[in-house]
């Protein structure tokens, strides 16, 4: 009892966690399944879908602002796809990657601009602000409510990936574009699908994680993006279901470690997790053998 | 019918098709042979639109269908079966066959138009759920011939379908490459194969770095003492 006490608490934010570092962890997985780029702007795209419900919030109902503000993402994510990766996409790697800093930095620094640098207010969702008490713990409803839609949206995801004619299509595009292309498959939708599955999910990823704090601020997408992509790799970049999986394990794992009263190393610890993963197992948890284009 | 005109592909420095003029016209199995880099693949890629740096003109059915999509010239009939097979590795064979019918809305026209895949290789009708990436080299290369029969093309391109096969396998493909003909489908064929390609094409072209050097009946061919000593090894 007096375990479940201490340590409940921590599991359940850290599952919650989880959830939403493997809402952002899809697009980074999919975005290289399908590229072989780390989309370094993702992060950004999370922190300014937060900012923008900031903005929207003020004059809207809360349903049409959470459409917005998945709308926006999709489009953001689409149109840098569009002007910043495609031109590139048959130039050497290197140049798309740093192109994807970029517009990291761009995003970023436009943050900056209209803000001003300064921490906004993140509204307060009373739905999601609702306490909630589980046995011994009292959470947020937020807290329930994220891995329950996680897992269906990812089930939805998969069923589409794994049923449907434009998930046969990206599975093709992601081993050969040009055998794809040669079957008429049209790769540029194909990606563009990509981005608007990424993004949206971020999208609703950033509702549920910026309702966990008061604040947003232009640099409040770098960590979860970055553990996101932690997550990404940790179970196989590429993979769906290991970006997943690994989400909830790194989410998991730095609320023990706070539990453990070590709070401040509870970053660094997710980074020393996936130095080991990858000294085991270089490819992450579900990671394809020959991760390079055949 | 498809008409090859004046057709240029550059490849950074590499001027790799120097101005070739090819026709297959309906009903014909039409093949093209040439050494290691003369261009044969390129001609392909060219027609499907895959390469962006080329001058001159393919026509189909009196259609420029230069500067096309790929995606369009699939859907006005054309279908390249790529050099190397590239068959999709983590699609099962049904879901490679679906891949070939991309393009195709007729869902009743295509389940029978997979039956009749299945018919023409019984090996491919065992192993529906197969991985890609588990078939042998012959049942991939039925495998990318299937596929690409299931966009049910006018004009089938075959890049070396006997590639690396047992001769009793490649017997088989070429078996099944004239029924198709029969079919009446177009088939455009390019081989290492020279003697097998030259016994069953009614025309052939010769192609020598990057410009035709040589073209004549199948049965010509076979006969000339320079074809004989260049690509029949004799
Ligand atoms: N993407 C490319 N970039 C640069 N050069 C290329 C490219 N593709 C082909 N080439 C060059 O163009 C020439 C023709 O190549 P192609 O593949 O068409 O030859 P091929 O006749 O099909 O040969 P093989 O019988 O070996 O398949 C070769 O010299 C090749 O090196
Ligand atoms: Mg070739």
């Amino acid at each position: 009892m007096g375990f479940l006490h201490t340590w409940l608490p921590y599991i359940l934010a850290g599952i919650a966690v989880g959830g939403q570092y493997a809402l952002i962890a899809i697009g980074y997985t999919m975005v290289y399944g399908i590229l072989r780029l780390i989309n370094f702007a993702h992060g950004d795209i999370f922190m300014w879908s937060g900012l923008i419900m900031v903005y929207l919030i003020t004059t809207l109902p809360l349903w049409v602002s959470i459409v917005l503000v998945i709308l926006f993402a999709i489009i953001l994510g689409t149109t840098i796809e569009k002007i910043a990766y495609r031109p590139l996409r048959t130039a050497p790697r290197m140049s798309i990657m740093i192109s994807a800093i970029g517009v990291s930095y761009l995003l970023q620094n436009f943050a900056l601009y209209i803000t001003g640098g300064l921490t906004k207010t993140y509204p307060a969702i009373a739905l999601l602000q609702r306490a909630v008490s589980i046995g011994p713990a009292t959470t947020k409803m937020v807290t329930i409510i994220t891995p329950f839609l996680t897992i269906l949206l990812v089930f939805l995801l998969v069923m589409l990936i794994q049923h449907t004619k434009i998930g046969m299509a990206m599975r093709a595009v992601s081993r050969d574009f040009e055998t794809s292309s040669l079957m008429g498959i049209d790769i540029n939708r194909v990606i563009t699908v990509t981005f608007v599955i990424g993004c949206g999910l971020a999208a609703i990823g950033s509702v549920l994680f910026f309702s966990n704090y008061t604040g947003i601020n232009p640099m409040s997408g770098a960590m979860p993006g970055l553990k996101a992509f932690v997550a990404a790799v940790f179970g196989g970049i590429g993979s769906v279901p290991g970006a997943v999986l690994g989400a909830f394990v790194i989410g998991i794992a730095e609320n023990i470690v706070k539990g453990t009263g070590w709070t401040t190393f509870s970053d660094a610890f997710t980074f020393v997790l996936l130095i080991i993963i990858l000294m085991v197992k270089p490819t992450g948890l579900f990671g394809e053998k020959d991760i390079d284009k055949v | 019918m498809l008409a090859i005109r004046d057709l240029n592909v550059h490849y950074g420095g590499i001027h790799a098709l120097r101005g070739i003029d090819i026709d297959v016209p309906d009903g014909k199995i039409i093949s093209l042979i040439g050494a290691n880099g003369a261009g044969k693949s390129t001609t392909l890629k060219a027609i499907m639109g895959l390469v962006s740096k080329s001058t001159g003109h393919v026509y189909w059915d009196n259609t420029d269908i230069t500067g096309m999509k790929t995606k369009d010239i699939v859907n006005s009939g054309i279908i390249l079966c790529p050099e190397g097979r590239k068959i999709f590795p983590d699609l099962t064979v049904d879901e490679n066959l679906s891949v070939g019918a991309y393009l195709r809305k007729d869902k009743v026209a295509i389940a029978k138009d997979r039956e009749i895949a299945y018919d023409l290789f019984p090996r491919l009708a065992e192993r529906t759920w197969q991985l890609g990436a588990t078939l042998s080299g012959g049942e991939q290369q039925m495998l990318a011939v299937a596929r690409a029969l299931m966009s049910k093309p006018r004009l089938l391109m075959l890049d070396e379908p006997s590639l690396g096969l047992a001769p009793l396998v490649i017997k088989d493909i070429f078996s099944v490459i004239q029924k198709i003909k029969e079919e009446g489908v177009n088939v455009l064929l390019i081989e290492q194969n020279a003697k097998a390609a030259l016994d069953i094409s009614d025309y052939a072209y010769v192609m020598e770095s990057g410009v035709i050097s040589m073209a004549g009946s199948g049965k010509a061919l076979l006969s000339d003492p320079r074809v004989q000593k260049a690509y029949l090894g004799e």
